[in-house]
């Protein structure tokens, strides 16, 4: 197996699943041009204007003419630039894709996907930083997806590509170019909905997803050297969450840390914290603990107020130490 | 088309699909009426309906060809609905939420359609959302060489909307097989035009987007129906998108919920009144020939059989099931 990027393994993905699908689409702004990230690169020469379609600068319509191509028979894969300009697309995603088939009784589907570069510490500021999954999977009807490996960020996109739903892709853009994994060169899906046990340990449990879930097998790593053995799951799929995993992970060590770079109030967090309180209450040794992304409307420019929002390497190895001797 | 003094077999065939249309006109605002009916006695939550509209709706939808092109109505469009087949008593399924309602099981508030099998798409209540998907249908039609066409309904307010322009914006830059029917009343709820656009005419919009606008007198179903036919039959060879405004008023309230009189005056409804697109087509059909009084008072109470037997039967269907809630959140079959 070749040392794939993030980035390219997501234009795998993309580019296997435009051979193997005739009607597929790629749209959304400066895609021909290959995306500000890059992610498109090469894919108009191959496919062509009509299949890899630069759109007018208008996320709403963006995800709005996807649903229409996708009722008619295509397979479109909108790209919202940056996560944060999904906003203007809201309506679409949330009053219409993810009602769709739920209002039709199930008379229509809408297989569509939304790629959005998520997460920040890329000096992106207030608008090229945001995560806003939290919002998202609150909406019954959606499906919400981060990857944190390439091999997850391949294997979802393919199974995002041929769910018969609307599925919200949250590619992390500061692991583009970070992250570098195995993932087979062949067709291969991750399932939707099933978390990852990426490290397994006694002393405490780490329940991450996306980037910071790459930032907590590091920091796992960092204390494993001093004797503390922590048990690390990736979501993966952020809706439907996968709570037989979440469950499991919680009751190995009775002790829990949620950490997530979205904001705290109303993050997955909570809705994690909630599932094992409700159902695995008896097993725990500490109070469940978050670790997030600040609460305020979003990350600053500054580089010394970014590094203070984000949860960090270091904030995640004080947090499972303070956990671990509770 | 229809053009003067055509040879007599195309004479006859207009005066068919002339007696077709004026018959779903009467069975339009019949169920319609009913509808309001149903609401006042207290027997359905809600009503939206067109009475006003069935030359706009009517004349329109005889220009689709059912099951091949794509319909988005909104949820004035008894009318629509009527001339593409959909029954009174199916419509009713759905003002009263039962569920077998075709267009949500018991969902959706009434007269929001979804009807896979007339390729009538499945619309929310927020105000030119279904424009992007119009779009989108077209923009697959064409990418696939299928010679179908999209026409998305749409009442003036919806034009203040980004996704109006969103959607009429793509649509063009594409040069896609896209109607925008808009079927301009004059009030989006209690705002009247003047507060919707400095434009006089919605139809003035298209040369922002340099396509084709028709105003059309929307009480006026034989020219709604050759603008319509016309425009329709140009997406189908490629010259699209058309934008069309008919001209209409709608003679009852927003829904039953609203009260009318709050923002219009009676005289101009009464105005109104005196130009009911139904009147003015029974007019036309007498004095054509084309209409005996025999057939009009025959139609009519044909019509108010029909409705008062679907109000029966549909009244009694079975309601969902309550746990149906739970169901078609998500679909279970791989598609792609």
């Amino acid at each position: 197996m070749a040392e794939t990027t993030y980035i390219d393994a997501i234009r795998d993905a993309l580019l296997e699943e435009m051979e193997r699908l005739p009607t597929m689409i790629v749209l959304g702004e400066d895609i021909q041009e290959g995306g500000v990230f890059r992610v498109t690169d090469g894919m108009l020469d191959r496919f062509g204007p009509g299949r890899v379609l630069d759109t007018p600068l208008a996320e709403s319509s963006i995800v709005g003419v996807s649903i229409g191509m996708a009722t008619n028979g295509c397979v479109p894969v909108a790209e919202m630039q940056f996560a944060d300009f999904a906003f203007p697309a809201f309506n679409q995603i949330i009053s219409e894709a993810a009602k769709w088939r739920y209002r039709s009784n199930n008379g229509w589907g809408c297989p569509i996907v939304v790629r959005a570069p998520s997460g920040g510490g890329i000096r992106g500021a207030l608008y090229h930083s945001q995560s806003i999954e939290a919002m998202l999977a609150h909406v019954p009807g959606l499906k919400v997806v981060a990857p944190a490996t390439p091999y997850d960020a391949k294997g979802l996109l393919k199974a995002a590509i041929r769910d018969p739903d609307p599925v919200i892709y949250l590619e992390q853009k500061r692991a583009y170019r970070l992250l570098k994994g195995d993932v087979p060169a062949g067709d291969f899906t991750v399932s939707i909905g099933e978390a990852a046990l990426r490290r397994e340990g006694d002393d405490l449990t780490v329940i991450s997803y996306g980037m910071t879930a790459y930032e907590c097998l590091a920091a796992a790593d960092e204390l494993a050297a001093d004797g503390i053995s922590a048990t690390v799951l990736d979501l993966r799929t952020l809706a439907p969450l996968d709570r037989d995993a979440i469950l499991d992970a919680a009751k190995r060590t009775g002790k829990v840390l949620i950490v997530h770079e979205d904001n705290l109030t109303g993050g997955i967090g909570g809705e994690v914290a909630a599932i094992i309180a409700e159902h695995a209450f008896d097993f725990l040794d500490a109070p469940i603990r978050r670790l997030a992304g600040l609460d305020v409307p979003s990350m600053p420019y500054s580089a010394v107020m970014e590094a203070y929002f984000m949860p960090s390497r270091e904030k995640i190895v004080t947090a499972m130490r303070e956990l671990a001797a509770y | 088309m229809v053009r003067a003094k055509e040879p007599r077999p195309q004479v006859s065939a207009a005066a068919k699909l002339h007696r077709l249309m004026y018959r779903d006109m009467l069975r339009s605002r019949e169920l319609s009426d009913r509808m309001f009916a149903l609401n006042r006695q207290g027997r359905a939550a809600f009503a939206v309906t067109g009475q006003g509209h069935e030359a706009a709706q009517v004349g329109s939808a005889y220009a689709i060809k059912r099951g091949i092109d794509w319909v988005l109505p909104y949820y004035r469009d008894v009318g629509v609905m009527i001339a593409l087949g959909m029954s009174p008593h199916e419509i009713l399924l759905g003002l009263f939420a039962k569920a077998d309602d075709p267009s949500s099981g018991g969902r959706q508030m009434p007269c929001h359609w979804s009807w896979p099998e007339a390729r009538v798409v499945t619309r929310s209540s927020v105000i030119a959302a279904n424009l992007p998907h119009a779009a989108g249908i077209a923009y697959a039609s064409k990418l696939r060489g299928l010679k179908e066409v999209s026409i998305a309904y749409f009442g003036e307010g919806a034009t203040s909307e980004g996704d109006f322009h969103e959607a009429v914006n793509f649509a063009a830059i594409h040069k896609l097989p896209v109607v925008f029917f808009c079927e301009n009343n004059g009030y989006a709820i209690s705002e009247s035009q003047e507060k919707q656009m400095s434009v006089l005419h919605v139809a003035d919009r298209a040369k922002g987007y340099d396509i084709d606008g028709q105003t059309v007198d929307g009480n006026d179903i034989v020219a709604v129906h050759q603008t319509a036919q016309w425009s329709i039959d140009e997406c189908r060879r490629g010259r699209g998108p058309k934008l069309i405004e008919a001209k209409t008023y709608r003679l009852v309230p927003h829904t039953s919920s609203d009260d009318d009189r709050r923002y219009r005056t009676r005289a101009e409804l009464d105005e109104w009144i005196k130009r009911d697109p139904i009147d003015r087509f029974r007019r036309r059909l007498l004095e054509e020939g084309t209409l005996t009084e025999d057939d009009d008072r025959e139609w009519r109470a044909d019509a108010k059989r029909e409705v008062a037997e679907a109000v029966a039967s549909a009244e009694q269907a079975p309601d969902p099931a309550p746990e149906d809630a739970l169901r078609h959140v998500f679909g279970t079959q791989e598609t792609a």
